[in-house]
């Protein structure tokens, strides 16, 4: 019952905050000076192009009208037709969606893995030279981002050692045999080993770089409060009935320290999405980013208001879904 | 008192030193940039194009890191380069921190119908990926110094917005706000007088670490190419030029690769330096 008004109450918020998103994202870039449609034409295109372009995207009519019809559209599934492909911006943005998913949940995993085994490492040795190296490393990732990362990546790995490749998807060469866009996925399911790792290999370097800040922020939390938990009473007491060091670790203290830190990765899981357009750039992956920044610089107003709106959408799921979760775990919460 | 505070005063975490000193170098690096540049920093001489650095076989003694693809000195271009940073941190880091701070301190401690707004506005902003954000915002204002600094200030507001607003909710119910409020004091002068000195430190902090945020905006605005101009030299674009020449003048990415990590690096930890040295005097 208590749940059902927690999940009603940010479904409410959701909506509105959507609604400013769609608000400000339309009206923003209808300031842009450059016409877009005068770009879809040769240069000699007379007047009447223009006029008979600009009524097919729907331009010549007066703002709050497009607006209007815009909003319709979405709630009927239609987000209008991108400018420079002249196809559907739906489809062009669902194609793109599993390339940024998969990138983005590759790094959630990455990061999940190398804070936790940090956070592991440095209790189990704490007060030790081990837990001040962590200490050291985790400091430094803490303060540089993705961007940074992913360009001594592209020089240590790409460069100095070559091992991963550095821009791309998957190989142009490979002939694919995918239904669906989630290759990764996908060729798990059909066992093409070869083109998961070809897959892998281009994905290694962009999804590190995007985890390794919220590594460090996982390793630092989830040690504090295990360090917390281990002077816990109960702790103690498993320790005297002899448990080993590790058992008391991972099996007494490791289910209590570990909610704090499981809503933080929450969070801060939409700022590693939000950090996918960069690294998406940087390393020419064909994603959801790096289709948005060519959107901006051809000007193509259908295709940025669908990316932009799908992104919100995601960061706002993501939320939903962390306190959902955090309402179900939290029994104070859920019967507060 | 007196002796517990020339205690803590005299433990200065090395790291403050550290930071504080590079940043130091910088900006006297940016200020005297035409003093130190071998070069124009905007000159091209295709007959020296891709000049290696000092150390390296076929180097030219005029062009101590080597030069770009069009014969630009890579040493003049990062120290150049570090004058747009530093502005853009400078005056991008404080009007992001009086607009954020400013509405967060509103926010917070004015409670009702502006909380409400102010809150919204941070969660829908929160929705919006901060780096598609600002290039969105530079194609819609156009490329340039101005542009850059107001599409900082308009995203990054909500970091100081959020913090400064918990802070301020939590200090409005302390014993001294209610005791102002007894003597008379008005809300604004509460805000100024009793609420903003005691968030100070964290403003500072916070400050330091948007700085580091600012230059980092400004290099990824660089590197996709809209930044202040395509000429002027930023680290952004240098790294751009660099990621495509990758294979055959890898100087042109690595020093300002390794200008730009240690700047970030040192505003983050000054930032994370001055937290732990406001700390034991204030809490």
């Amino acid at each position: 019952m208590t749940l059902l008004r927690i999940l009603l109450k940010r479904l409410l918020s959701m909506s509105t905050t959507l609604i400013g998103v769609a608000v400000i994202v339309f009206f923003v870039i209808r300031i842009v000076p450059g016409n877009p449609i005068a770009m879809m034409l040769p240069p000699g295109a007379g007047e009447e192009d223009i006029a008979r372009l600009k009524a097919l995207y729907g331009f010549d009519k007066s703002l709050p009208e497009q607006f209007l019809i815009w909003i319709q559209g979405i709630l009927g599934g239609d987000f209008g037709t991108s400018i420079t492909s002249r196809q559907p911006v739906s489809a062009l943005v669902l194609g793109r969606l599993p390339a940024t998913l998969e990138l983005s949940v590759m790094a959630l995993v990455m990061a999940v893995a190398i804070g936790g085994i940090l956070a592991l490492t440095g209790t189990r040795h704490r007060g030790g030279k081990a837990e001040a190296v962590i200490d050291i490393t985790n400091g430094i990732s803490l303060s540089v981002p993705d961007f940074l990362w992913g360009l001594f990546f592209i020089l240590l790995f790409g460069v100095l050692w070559p091992v991963f490749h550095i821009s791309g998807r998957v190989s142009p060469a490979l002939d694919l045999p995918f239904t669906t866009n989630f290759y990764l996925f996908e060729s798990l399911l059909r066992l093409r080993f070869d083109i998961w790792l070809d897959l892998v290999s281009h994905m290694f370097m962009p999804a590190l770089a995007l985890a390794i800040p919220l590594a460090a922020i996982i390793a630092q939390l989830l040690k504090q409060s295990l360090k917390e938990t281990m002077h816990l009473d109960y702790v103690t007491l498993a320790r005297t009935k002899g448990y080993s060091e590790n058992h008391v670790i991972l099996r007494e203290a490791l289910p209590n320290a570990i909610l704090p830190t499981l809503t933080l990765v929450g969070v801060q899981f939409t700022f590693l999405i939000g950090g996918t357009v960069i690294i998406e750039r940087l390393f020419s992956y064909e994603g959801l980013g790096n289709m948005a920044i060519d959107a901006v610089i051809n000007r193509d107003l259908p295709l940025i208001q669908g990316i932009v709106i799908l992104f919100a959408v995601i960061f706002t799921t993501v939320n939903l879904l962390v306190d959902l979760t955090y309402a179900v775990l939290n029994p104070r919460l859920r019967h507060g | 008192m007196a002796d517990g505070r020339a205690a803590v005063k005299r433990r200065i975490n090395p790291r403050l030193w550290l930071s504080g000193g590079w940043l130091m170098i910088l900006v006297i690096a940016a200020l005297a940039a035409p003093l130190l540049a071998p070069q124009d920093p905007l000159a091209q001489d295709l007959f020296a194009s891709r000049l290696p650095p000092l150390w390296q076989a076929g180097a030219e003694p005029g062009f101590p890191l080597g030069t770009d693809s069009l014969g630009r000195d890579v040493l003049s271009r990062v120290l150049y380069g570090a004058r747009v940073a530093l502005i853009v941190a400078l005056i991008a880091g404080s009007c992001t921190c009086v607009l954020g701070a400013g509405l967060g301190l509103v926010a917070g401690y004015y409670r009702g119908w502006p909380d409400m707004v102010i809150s919204r506005l941070i969660e829908i902003w929160m929705a919006f990926p901060p780096v598609l954000f600002a290039i969105l915002l530079i194609a819609v204002m156009g490329t340039g110094l101005t542009s850059i600094i107001v599409a900082i200030v308009v995203i990054d507001w909500t970091r100081f917005a959020r913090v400064i607003r918990a802070e301020a909710m939590s200090q409005g119910a302390m014993d001294y706000v209610a005791s102002a409020k007894v003597a008379g004091r008005g809300r604004f002068g509460i805000i100024l007088r009793e609420i903003l000195p005691n968030v100070l430190p964290t403003i500072v902090v916070l400050l330091t670490l948007e700085m580091g945020i600012a230059v980092i905006v400004e290099a990824i605005l660089g590197f996709v190419n809209l930044s202040i101009s395509s000429d002027d030299p930023t680290w952004g674009s240098m790294i751009a030029e660099g990621r495509a020449a990758i294979h055959h003048s890898w100087w042109v990415l690595v020093f300002p690769l390794i200008t730009l990590f240690l700047t970030v690096l040192s505003f983050s930890q000054l930032g994370e330096g001055l937290k732990d040295h406001f700390d034991p005097v204030l809490r």
